[in-house]
């Protein structure tokens, strides 16, 4: 299976909401801690080592080419 | 300090041959009477092979460095006569916890896979160990045990090395055909061949104490990470034989070694560790930096090279000695052959093919579990603590906390020596694996698969089957049904033994090859492969 790299989640603006309202009244450092759990929980979910070795080259690729 | 333990002081002898002054020829000398030289002499004594051992000290490893010890390496000393007594000796755990500051993030039970005759590991002291290595030694006609040996120099031209070797009578000289340097991280013999020694050093410093403690603690593997009693740094306790308990601290780079041994140091950690009405007394300390690197070439001409002085990697996980014990299965059969004349040198450049892999994959573990250990950046710190706060509810986090793994062996699935599979298999023994061990019944007794393997090649049938020759090497048949019972149905469940079925088996009870039917021509053919005769 290939990284899916159209549109998928339903509904996205509401999805995007709860993303940002989980992190009400977090710290920066918290904030940050959930994200990074929330990067595990998925990609436990996914599982498929091929799927994360392209999302993560994806992520990394798409920050280096983005001017600082 | 040291309570337990008192170390032997082994006698220095001259040896006849610089005695007379006469320039003696030997198969094999081996530099360093370590865990490694002295398994390397034992299998070669195991096969016939007499060597020589130098050592320029005469007592086993000050403090007990090495102390995990796993179930590949246990059945190799098992070969060789002392693997049961290692067995009985040492400390078996089964339990281990893991702690995130002040609580327990989760334990576990390793749950060690049944039917096989040696446990998935041990600890036991790197000193206890020595002096039973060094005890069958000196039990073996083929084994010349020299102490007080220091070697000097080493010349070597296509056929012979010369050595000039030190001892307390002068200096002489002595000739081997083959030279295994075993002569630890800070090996002698690796500079004088001029050997590259690279890899990558870890910006820490872990300070190791050895306990003597009658505490009631569990005989269980703890590991912390940032616990209250040594903030933002991990911990690690386990058991030894004798009440002896090991403590490794990691200390941070900026750690002053000299400093952070001193007793009035070390013993407010440790009290502050285990509570404050624990006793103890400090047996052993001492702080070290640690780096994952190996040697570029394992043979150079007539010099090869093993254990720590061909690869060096971080304690976690215990592969130090573990991968040193299996380079000595890999070499010793692979020397008999050579100096039978059974085989071509390049047979010994296998060893560098398959123990090189060996190598970089435990370098690969031992690094891994030290970047999960030591963070090296904000966000990876970040991501660690991550895994260990789910860990503590969701168990799918649990496999991702990394404080070591526990030593197995590599197999060689791409070694040059296997004869690719030409029909299907179920279970884990490719070609090129380790074999599984089982329970049998031989000539009436309960007995184990591993103890009928291991002298030489063997063809393992579930059917008729006959000794095949190449040369001088034959691989006699061990029939199923016939030599050895299979009456619990482990060994046939783990080869996939179906009616027919046949393998080969080399020396260091590693998988060759294997069919579904006898064919002796093929079987010539994987044996001649293994033996690079073709």
């Amino acid at each position: 299976m290939a990284l899916n790299r159209q549109p998928n989640i339903p509904d996205q603006d509401v999805f995007y909401a709860e993303l940002i309202d989980a992190q009400r009244e977090l710290s920066d450092d918290q904030a940050d801690m959930m994200l990074a759990k929330l990067v595990l929980v998925l990609s436990n979910h996914v599982g498929d080592r091929g799927v994360l070795s392209e999302a993560i080259a994806l992520a990394r690729d798409n920050t280096l080419a983005t001017p600082a | 300090m040291l309570q337990t333990y008192t170390y032997p002081e082994f006698a220095y002898a001259q040896s006849e041959e610089q005695r007379l002054g006469k320039l003696k020829r030997h198969p094999v000398v081996i530099i360093g009477a370590g865990p490694i030289g002295l398994t390397q002499a034992l299998d070669l004594a195991y096969r016939g092979v007499p060597s020589v051992v130098l050592d320029d000290n005469n007592t086993v490893s000050i403090g007990s460095r090495a102390v995990c010890y796993a179930k590949r390496p246990l059945e190799i000393w098992d070969r060789l006569g002392v693997g049961e007594e290692f067995a009985a000796k040492g400390i078996q755990w089964k339990v281990g916890k893991v702690f995130f500051r002040d609580e327990l993030a989760y334990g576990f039970d390793l749950l060690p896979e049944e039917h096989h005759k040696m446990p998935a590991m041990i600890n036991y002291q790197q000193y206890h160990l020595e002096e039973r290595l060094v005890k069958a030694c000196d039990d073996s006609p083929l084994v010349d045990l020299r102490w007080k040996h220091k070697l000097l120099a080493i010349e070597q031209n296509d056929d012979v090395a010369t050595l000039t070797v030190e001892t307390p009578d002068g200096i002489f000289k002595m000739e081997a055909e083959w030279v295994v340097a075993a002569d630890g991280a800070n090996s002698d013999t690796r500079r004088m061949v001029g050997a590259d020694f690279t890899g990558q050093f870890f910006q820490d410093r872990f300070l190791i104490a050895d306990v003597v403690m009658k505490a009631e603690f569990p005989t269980e593997r703890w590991f912390w990470f940032d616990p209250p009693f040594h903030r933002g740094q991990s911990v690690l306790l386990h058991k030894e034989a004798d009440d002896v308990w090991r403590i490794d601290f990691q200390l941070g780079w900026n750690a002053d070694p000299t400093e952070e041994k001193k007793p009035e140091k070390v013993i407010p950690r440790i009290q502050a560790m285990l509570g404050p009405d624990v006793e103890f007394e400090l047996e052993w300390v001492s702080v070290y930096q640690f780096a994952c690197r190996r040697i570029d070439q394992f043979r150079h001409g007539r010099v090869i090279f093993s254990g720590d002085a061909a690869h060096q990697v971080s304690p976690f996980g215990a592969r130090g000695a573990n991968t040193g014990v299996q380079d000595c299965d890999n070499l010793g059969w692979k020397l008999k052959a050579v100096l039978d004349g059974a085989a071509p040198v390049a047979l010994l450049d296998t060893y560098h093919e398959e123990r090189a892999y060996a190598a970089d994959d435990n370098i690969g573990h031992s690094t891994r579990a030290t970047d999960f250990i030591t963070p090296k950046s904000r966000s990876s710190l970040r991501l660690r603590n991550a895994v260990l706060e789910l860990a503590r509810t969701e168990t799918f986090a649990r496999p991702l906390v990394n404080s070591g793994r526990l030593s197995t062996p590599t197999p060689y699935l791409h070694s040059s020596l296997n004869t690719p599979d030409s029909a299907t298999f179920a279970g884990a023994m490719l070609p090129g694996t380790n074999c599984a061990d089982a329970p049998i019944l031989r000539n009436g007794g309960n007995a184990w698969l591993l103890e009928q393997l291991g002298r030489g090649f063997v063809l393992l049938s579930f059917g008729p089957a006959a000794p095949v020759t190449v040369g001088n090497i034959t691989a006699e048949v061990l029939e199923v049904g016939k030599d050895i019972i299979d009456v619990q149905g482990v060994l046939t469940e783990r080869y996939d033994g179906q009616p027919g079925t046949v393998y080969l088996i080399r020396p260091d009870q590693h998988v060759a090859a294997r069919w579904r039917r006898f064919d002796p021509g093929r079987v010539q053919g994987a044996l001649s492969r293994t033996l690079k005769l073709q």
